[in-house]
């Protein structure tokens, strides 16, 4: 008895269970055929005139302001279908722009820069062709089960009091009970097949994104190449690095510590029978295995400052500002930690920029900005000096955006003479999740 | 004097438990990371602890942080943090409860024993030692300023000296000079300085400190 009270019971869950997917399921693709609509006309169509009219007023000078702006809006909207893509039909759309260059950038280099991206105007044709086709496939994946629905609920009743009778493709009031019993039964049908198809033409939307806003064979082809660029400036830069560091560690701590245990050796012997010189030999050795230390600090800082590893950007950055000769208001907003090779990276960077304004600049203040927002660790840094920075002359400015391009990251200098500087990079990264105190931490 | 050390490498943690007991400390307990640090912090409450920086579980400052932590619920519990970098970024969280009974040195210092065990000695009585490579970049960091130029050499020498915690007899002792000779000088720099002059060692430190910003 308990059993079968149990089993009916269960069925009636599983039922109420499957409906309520269903409802769900059903509910979401409606409102995300909707939304793909409503971007549709109220974005994509008012971008595509905008972008057709600011093109058209380059000569003009207006469009030369204009049209990065409106450009960079597209690249907006265009993030947003990716990310869509990615998340309701798991299509994933790489982001095919190129890399902004380093140096000081003119708003009609930058112009040039985004005409020349094929990526732009195969975002520009997406965002037209994307207002039909975002409205054929969002009726289609949101609208069949409405349609089935109201072929079930309304269309019947309604022609039994009103005029109104158009049930599914037929006026119902035609075809009298037959009408009405084949619009309950096509719209039912309608219904049952609607809810479940629904996805695929969300995907087939996202599918269609996916053909203009991917990067074309030709791109990736150029990003093949600027990869394997990147790659071998990195291999070059690290085993200079390495060369450097077994110098370093030869003529440095190495050869102080085989001075230090002749002299310890030395010391052995004449304990016996010259302990003055004796004690002279040790303290000499202890100033030598201090010295050692010290430059095995300096080495270690070089490499991986420790405060970096214990304390993150932030606090590395905060650690770094307090030694530095001027004041530097800093604002630093990060909810966690990028991975290692790139806060390192993001580190250097800000340390060499700052180096170069306490060395060049003559600035009495300077500023630090650092955040995370779509998917790149932005770092700003400013100061009141005299400008002229040029990121081609130094090589300390070039070491950094070689260290950056391994990681896809960028940096703009604008330096007019007279000043301020200003250097901006980026480099794409994700934060892991906020870490937890490690003194309440587990074990 | 009972003291507590925490130090995760077991050839530096026998080293300092034989440097310590040479000269009379009791080491109550010797701990090898940060959770048991703040467990024996709390339950001997020594006259003094000895800690480094970075201990497991993370390798990162939870020796730091399980020292502030355990200072927060003993007020003014003497601890002298060692570490093998130091930073000013440290130094400062470390001193800001102004309570005194702080130590921050490099781990090299511990080769200078009879230093290193008056500095020992110096956080448990409620006094400060800070590491002359902290002072030193404080001091150089505001080098270019107005008052600090109008010192003279030996007067930048003192105050360095002072703002590592020392008292005027340890500085005349190691300037080889008379503590009457010390005490003109203090009070020529905390004139010019425009600070308030005090007798208290500790409450010297923490003005210079704050002076340079530390």
């Amino acid at each position: 008895m308990v059993e079968i009270h149990r089993y009916g019971h269960s069925l009636e869950d599983t039922v109420s269970e499957l409906l309520r997917t269903y409802g769900r399921r059903a509910l979401t693709c409606l409102f995300r055929a909707i939304l793909q609509i409503v971007m549709a006309f109220a974005v994509n169509l008012p971008l595509f005139i905008l972008a057709v009219l600011s093109v058209a007023f380059i000569p003009l000078g207006v469009g030369v302001v204009l049209t990065p702006v409106v450009f960079q809006a597209i690249r907006t909207v265009a993030d947003q279908q990716r990310a869509w893509a990615a998340e309701w039909s798991a299509v994933t759309i790489p982001v095919p722009y190129r890399p902004e260059p380093a140096g000081a950038a003119g708003p009609l280099r930058r112009l040039g820069r985004l005409l020349a991206d094929p990526a732009s105007w195969r975002d520009l044709l997406w965002t037209i062709l994307n207002v039909p086709v975002a409205l054929v496939l969002g009726v289609l994946a949101g609208g069949l089960a409405v349609y089935g629905l109201e072929g079930v609920l309304l269309a019947p009743w309604l022609a039994l009091i009103s005029d109104y009778g158009w049930g599914p493709f037929w006026p119902v009031e035609d075809w009298g009970a037959a009408g009405i019993a084949g619009s309950v039964v096509l719209g039912a049908a309608l219904v049952v097949v609607g809810g479940p198809v629904g996805p695929f033409f969300l995907k087939a939307h996202a599918l269609f994104g996916q053909s203009l806003l991917a990067p074309t064979r030709a791109a990736l082809a150029a990003r093949v190449e600027q990869l394997a660029e990147s790659r071998s400036e990195t291999v070059d830069a690290s085993a200079a690095e390495l060369r450097r560091i077994e110098r370093d560690l030869h003529d440095g701590a190495q050869a102080r510590l085989v001075a230090l245990s002749m002299n310890i050796g030395l010391a052995e012997e004449m304990m016996k029978h010259d302990p003055e010189m004796a004690a002279k030999l040790l303290a000499e050795a202890r100033e030598s295995s201090g010295t050692a230390l010290t430059e095995l600090r300096d080495l270690v800082r070089g490499i991986h400052p420790p405060v970096l590893a214990e304390r993150g950007l932030d606090g590395a950055v905060r650690a770094l500002a307090l030694t530095l000769p001027l004041p530097v208001d800093m604002h630093i907003d990060l909810p966690g930690r990028p991975e290692a090779p790139v806060e390192s990276a993001a580190y250097f960077a800000v340390a060499e920029m700052l180096a170069n304004v306490v060395k060049h600049s003559g600035a009495r203040r300077a500023w630090l900005q650092i955040e995370h927002s779509g998917g790149r660790l932005i770092m700003i840094i400013g100061d009141d000096g005299t400008g002229g920075a040029d990121p081609a002359a130094g090589s300390g400015m070039r070491g950094i955006e070689r260290r950056l391009a391994a990681f896809d990251g960028t940096m703009a200098v604008t330096s007019p003479p007279g000043g301020p500087t200003v250097v901006t990079m980026e480099l794409p990264c994700a934060l892991s999740s906020p870490r937890t105190s490690p003194s309440s931490g587990t074990a | 004097m009972r003291v507590v050390i925490a130090e995760d490498l077991a050839l530096l943690r026998d080293g300092l438990i034989r440097l310590l007991g040479a000269f009379g400390f009791e080491v109550v307990e010797a701990v090898d990371n940060g959770p048991s640090l703040l467990r024996a912090l709390t339950a001997h409450r020594p006259d003094v602890a000895v800690v480094d920086v970075r201990l497991p579980p993370t390798f990162t400052d939870e020796g730091l942080r399980a020292a502030l932590e355990a200072r927060k619920q003993v007020p003014g519990l003497p601890v002298l943090v060692l570490s093998q970098h130091v930073e000013q970024l440290y130094a400062r969280e470390l001193l800001s409860d102004s309570s005194g009974g702080i130590g921050y040195l490099l781990k090299d210092r511990v080769s200078d024993v009879k230093q290193f065990v008056e500095a020992v000695r110096r956080v448990a009585d409620g006094g400060t030692a800070l590491d002359p490579d902290v002072v030193a970049q404080l001091l150089t960091r505001h080098a270019r300023e107005e008052p600090l130029q109008q010192l003279t050499p030996r007067e930048r020498e003192v105050l360095g000296l002072m703002a590592e915690g020392r008292s005027n007899a340890a500085i005349a002792a190691k300037l080889f000079v008379t503590e009457k000779a010390i005490s003109k000088h203090t009070n020529n720099i905390f004139g010019k300085l425009g600070l308030p002059p005090s007798e208290d060692d500790n409450r010297r430190v923490l003005a210079v400190l704050a002076y340079l910003g530390g």
